[in-house]
């Protein structure tokens, strides 16, 4: 907390893409009142001002997959009085997890001149598995308004509104028709939590599980309906084995389809 | 209204003259109208707006528009959407308060007045049901009286009915027997394309004495009446409602219910479709200094584990307690609190399933399996 009564709010980067640090920017119209809220004490990607830790609210974006950053993430969470990892990198290991099942020293050796040089874990994880964490909040990149009521609820001391159910519960409040249903494409939607506002099926696309798995997702019954649907086995794990791929249910899921 | 007089007719073309005369009177018109690949209700203008010439096929977990070649105005069957979203809104701010406990605002002034064009017998029921449910109660809820008060039901009878319809089952239609201001039955005919009306209340009277109108003739009237007996005949899927409640309650522990929660995904689409499911769920909302909060209603589901959230856990933690939950809600514990069953037979909860899980086949499973129990592993 700062002299002036503010707490500390720092947000931290890990193996990401930064669209979630950006979401918290693109707060455009809430930014100033949040700096008045709290100190944005250390946030690297809008200003190389810091300001020293002990932090009362940390942001955690990214996924860990480097020895520097498993040691980083456990001396962040000894600063940090609340952690909150956002998005999907920080909370399923992200896009970079489908390195996952493959063998990422050939990878490295594919792809730079002097793989000597490189220093990666085998697998991208989410912070969770490295140190506990406070709250998760989901999304490929996080939802702003959602950053914003939890960061509210936390400086607040109460339960943040993010429900866990799916994505055509959204879907269905704006109205939007059922891709699954009348055109007959896969969709990701009912076993995805809600929080982005259902935004690809309400243009025409299914939804690609960015949210990660929702409270009880029935996997084996989607997967089931993908392949009536025609949807060959390959692609229908290719569906669940996407943003949030290595969450449990859609990595089994996708396991299982590929046999 | 009694009912008993001579229906009307007019012809197809003055259609569109209802629709002007109810916006003259002040309404705003609610009606089909075709987006996305679905026939859905939202604000219709004129009667070009209406689905004209499209049909559907339906199938558990299928909707796909059809063309028809005789341009019909409802000539399709019920869709996505249900009356339900403009008298019980998917969202609704109830009021905004200030942290010196000052209400800032509270339920939206809704002084409109709403026309629903095309509503269907089954929904008729629904909007019934839901007058029973939150109007006629001890705590009638002002967001949904306030939209009641004043609208214009234009019903349109089914004589066509779709794949999953079964409102002869649950004795909702095709024909509408009341509830309406008016009642139209499409007729196309070779010599031309008309509307028997049956006048349900005086602004009914009032509303279609604005349009060229004309007693119906003996023909025309038993036309109709062939139509919807013909529509009654085709309906395929059934339902036994004849000692169902009972069925269902002395079978509360039976295998079936995990067998549909193999396949039921929990999503909630069924109750989010379905004319009748009111649940909500109400969150409040506060500002960064709070200085101000908000409380906001959104549908809920029973399909989600945290509505059955209380302290220590949800109480209906599986899918199978949901899945249960849910269908002895439409059709058994409804009749207990309200007196008629929650399922008005329109289908759209099997339609709309992404899977496709058919109501009236799991109800008929239970049937022919009364009396088992699931093994209890202990």
């Amino acid at each position: 907390m700062m002299k002036d009564g503010r707490p500390k709010l720092a947000v931290f980067k890990f193996s990401s893409c930064d669209g979630c640090q950006l979401s918290i920017l693109n707060l455009e119209d809430e930014l100033l009142e949040i700096g008045q809220r709290v100190t944005i004490a250390y946030f690297l990607e809008a200003s190389r001002a810091t300001v020293d830790g002990p932090y009362d609210v940390g942001l955690v974006e990214g996924s860990i997959s480097t020895p520097h950053e498993k040691e980083l993430i456990k001396d962040i969470r000894r600063r940090c009085r609340t952690l909150i990892a956002i998005g999907a990198c920080a909370t399923a290991g992200g896009i970079q997890a489908l390195r996952n099942w493959k063998d990422v020293k050939e990878f490295i050796g594919v792809v730079y001149a002097k793989p000597e040089y490189i220093e990666t874990l085998e697998k991208a994880t989410p912070v969770s598995e490295h140190v506990k964490v406070d709250f998760e909040l989901r999304g490929c990149p996080v939802n702003k308004y959602q950053i914003l009521e939890v960061l509210t609820a936390f400086l607040a001391g109460r339960k943040p509104d993010i429900p866990s159910y799916s994505v055509c519960v959204e879907c269905k409040r704006k109205g939007t028709v059922c891709v699954v249903v009348s055109r007959g494409m896969a969709c990701l939607g009912p076993v995805t939590q809600a929080g982005c506002g259902a935004i690809c099926p309400s243009y025409g696309r299914g939804c690609y599980g960015c949210f990660g798995p929702m409270e009880s997702p029935n996997v084996e019954s989607l997967a089931e309906r993908f392949l009536q649907l025609g949807v060959s086995r390959r692609d229908a794990a290719l569906m669940f084995k996407g943003f949030t791929g290595w969450a449990e249910p859609f990595r089994k899921a996708g396991e299982v389809l590929e046999g | 209204m009694s009912g008993k007089e001579r229906p009307l007719l007019i012809n197809a073309q003055d259609f569109d003259g209802l629709l002007s005369s109810l916006k003259k009177l002040g309404y705003t018109t609610y009606g089909p109208t075709v987006r996305d690949g679905a026939v859905i209700y939202d604000v219709v203008d004129s009667a070009n707006d209406l689905p004209i010439g499209i049909g559907d096929v339906q199938g558990p977990g299928s909707y796909r528009l059809r063309r028809r070649e005789d341009g019909a105005l409802f000539g399709y069957v019920v869709g996505p959407h249900s009356w339900k979203r403009f008298l019980h809104p998917p969202t609704v701010k109830l009021y905004t308060i200030s942290s010196n406990g000052k209400i800032l605002a509270s339920v939206e002034n809704a002084n409109q007045k709403m026309a629903f064009l095309g509503v269907r017998p089954c929904e008729l029921q629904a909007i019934r049901i839901l007058d029973k449910v939150l109007l006629e109660g001890e705590y009638p809820d002002p967001v949904y009286a306030a939209r009641r008060k004043d609208v214009f039901l234009l019903a349109v009878n089914c004589v066509e009915p779709g794949e999953n319809c079964f409102c002869a089952s649950m004795g909702t239609g095709p024909e509408a027997k009341e509830g309406f201001d008016l009642c139209l039955t499409e007729l196309l005919r070779p010599e031309g394309h008309s509307f028997l009306v049956k006048v349900g209340t005086e602004k009914g009277k009032e509303l279609i004495s604005s349009v060229p109108h004309r007693q119906a003739n003996d023909d025309e009237i038993e036309l109709a009446s062939k139509l919807l007996a013909l529509s009654r005949e085709r309906m395929k899927k059934k339902i036994e409602i004849n000692g169902l409640k009972d069925l269902l309650y002395r079978n509360l522990e039976h295998p079936h219910w995990d067998e549909v929660a193999k396949r039921c995904l929990a999503c909630g689409n069924c109750t989010m479709v379905c004319p009748t499911c009111f649940c909500t769920t109400v969150s409040e909302a506060t500002d960064l200094f709070l200085k101000h909060a908000e409380r906001w209603r959104r549908w809920d589901t029973c399909f989600s584990r945290e509505f059955s959230y209380i302290h220590g856990g949800p109480i209906r933690y599986s899918i199978s307690a949901r899945y249960r939950h849910w269908l002895m809600h439409k059709m058994a514990t409804w009749v207990d609190q309200f007196g008629t069953p929650g399922c008005v037979g329109c289908g759209r909860c099997i339609t709309w399933c992404p899977v496709g899980i058919d109501i009236t086949e799991e109800v008929k499973q239970i049937g022919k399996r009364d009396g088992e129990v699931k093994v209890k592993v202990e």
